[in-house]
């Protein structure tokens, strides 16, 4: 056998060599090879001794501390069960929206016009909660206090990754029905949620500008809360017409 | 143990708060462990540990009893860190300048010193791996740390990374060529 290589002693020193038996035998004939299988181990070894600061027995009610307004009580709770469930039914809505539009069967042309309706205030009921949520997470942010510390940020992080899946079908099926001043804006709205959702959970107050510049430069906290207005009030409008809207 | 760890599951599962705080206060060490380890920075631990639970309760659905509730975790943890370390590379680029300050570290404690015990538990060789670990990159830091430190298979790792047995494989070996040049010159010499 000729000499063993590092790969084979490094599979061989974390038990996952599939061949050990040879190489053990290998290492009782070989002095150069058992040598260097030591240095190994002693590096190995050595790498043990890298501190880690202790923590306390109490360390991990301390950690719940922190966390417990986040996931615990009642009024949490209902929030994460809202959280949940509204954007699963909003997704819902859009494919069935799709769907609708990409398989209808030939019909009268009354009827395909209710039914071209009824789909598009459907789209508008979800994209109106989506907005709203939006608008929640660039306020936020927006309206943060100025500060010379950090900034805990997970939260909108955590809302803007969560908003950035329905966005992207919202705005397809936007673009789907060639209503693209809403495509538009949740194309511009998608920028910003992906750079709110790639920050680092706190954020320095010079980073906290950038964001806060993003929003300001595109206009979209207005826009959005225009654009979601629109929506609230199609939602409620007795026959939706299908009206270009520009901003 | 496990009974009493899985039946904490299922009750936070159906909105039990007092059992996932049982389950935060029972696994929060390690974590913090795993994150230092991977991060090499108490602060950055913190982040992980915190949002790693976070980003537990709310998957806690996606949850599959085949794998331990702490090895579920560990995972978690690990792409967090991952995700971490990288994304202040992106943004800081603290990371390459980081390296040139281990560097310099590492050249400037003396091979001269005291006999081989105290060499071999000593603050010296303790602040030589910390700066040999922190010249790894993020991939290489995470396979070797959840391979040497938490003891899952090469297979497990790449599972958990999302980078398969190859890779993962080659980023130990590589992490492990590092450390080697890095160390021995200095367990070399306690020897």
């Amino acid at each position: 056998m000729n000499h063993i290589s590092e790969q084979q002693l490094v599979l061989l020193y974390y038990g996952e060599s599939t061949e050990a038996a040879t190489i053990d035998q290998h290492l009782v004939e070989c002095e150069a090879c058992r040598k260097e299988f030591r240095a190994l181990q002693l590096v190995l070894n050595t790498v043990d001794s890298a501190p880690v600061p202790e923590r306390g027995a109490d360390y991990g009610k301390a950690v719940w501390q922190r966390i417990e307004k986040r996931i615990g009580g009642r009024k949490q709770r209902r929030f994460a069960q809202w959280w949940i469930w509204a954007p699963a039914m909003a997704a819902l809505l859009v494919s069935a929206f799709l769907a609708g539009r990409l398989t209808h069967k030939p019909l009268g042309p009354e009827v395909a016009k209710n039914q071209q309706q009824i789909r598009e205030r459907i789209l508008m009921v979800a994209v109106g909660d989506h907005l709203e949520r939006s608008q929640m997470v660039l306020a936020e942010l927006s309206n943060a206090p100025d500060h010379k510390g950090k900034l805990d940020i997970t939260d909108e992080r955590e809302m803007a990754s969560e908003l950035l899946d329905d966005n992207r079908l919202y705005r397809q099926a936007a673009r789907s029905t060639g209503d693209t001043a809403v495509a538009n804006v949740l194309d511009d709205l998608e920028r910003v949620l992906l750079e709110i959702a790639h920050s680092p959970t706190e954020v320095s107050s010079s980073q906290l500008d950038d964001l806060r510049q993003q929003i300001e430069s595109r206009g979209l906290l207005f826009k959005v809360r225009v654009m979601g207005s629109q929506a609230r009030e199609q939602e409620v409008a007795p026959a939706p017409q299908k009206n270009g809207k520009k901003l | 143990m496990e009974v009493e760890a899985g039946s904490a599951v299922e009750r936070a599962r159906s909105g039990d708060s007092d059992a996932f705080r049982l389950l935060v206060e029972q696994h929060s060490r390690a974590i913090f462990r795993l994150a230092f380890r991977m991060t090499g920075n108490e602060q950055d631990a913190e982040d992980v540990v915190q949002e790693t639970f976070l980003r537990a309760y709310k998957q806690l659905n996606r949850y599959e009893a085949r794998s331990s509730f702490a090895t579920w975790l560990f995972r978690i943890a690990s792409n967090y860190s991952l995700d971490l370390i990288r994304m202040r590379k992106r943004h800081e680029d603290k990371r390459e300048r980081g390296a040139d300050e281990e560097r310099d570290i590492l050249q400037s404690i003396p091979l001269d010193t005291p006999g081989p015990e105290r060499m071999a538990y000593g603050t010296e060789v303790r602040d030589r791996v910390n700066a040999a670990l922190n010249e790894l990159s993020a991939q290489e830091r995470a396979a070797f740390v959840l391979r040497h430190f938490e003891g899952l298979s090469i297979e497990e790792i790449g599972a958990s990374l999302g980078t398969g047995t190859n890779a993962t494989k080659h980023s130990i070996f590589r992490a492990v060529q590092k450390l080697r040049k890095n160390l021995e010159p200095v367990v070399g010499h306690a020897r």
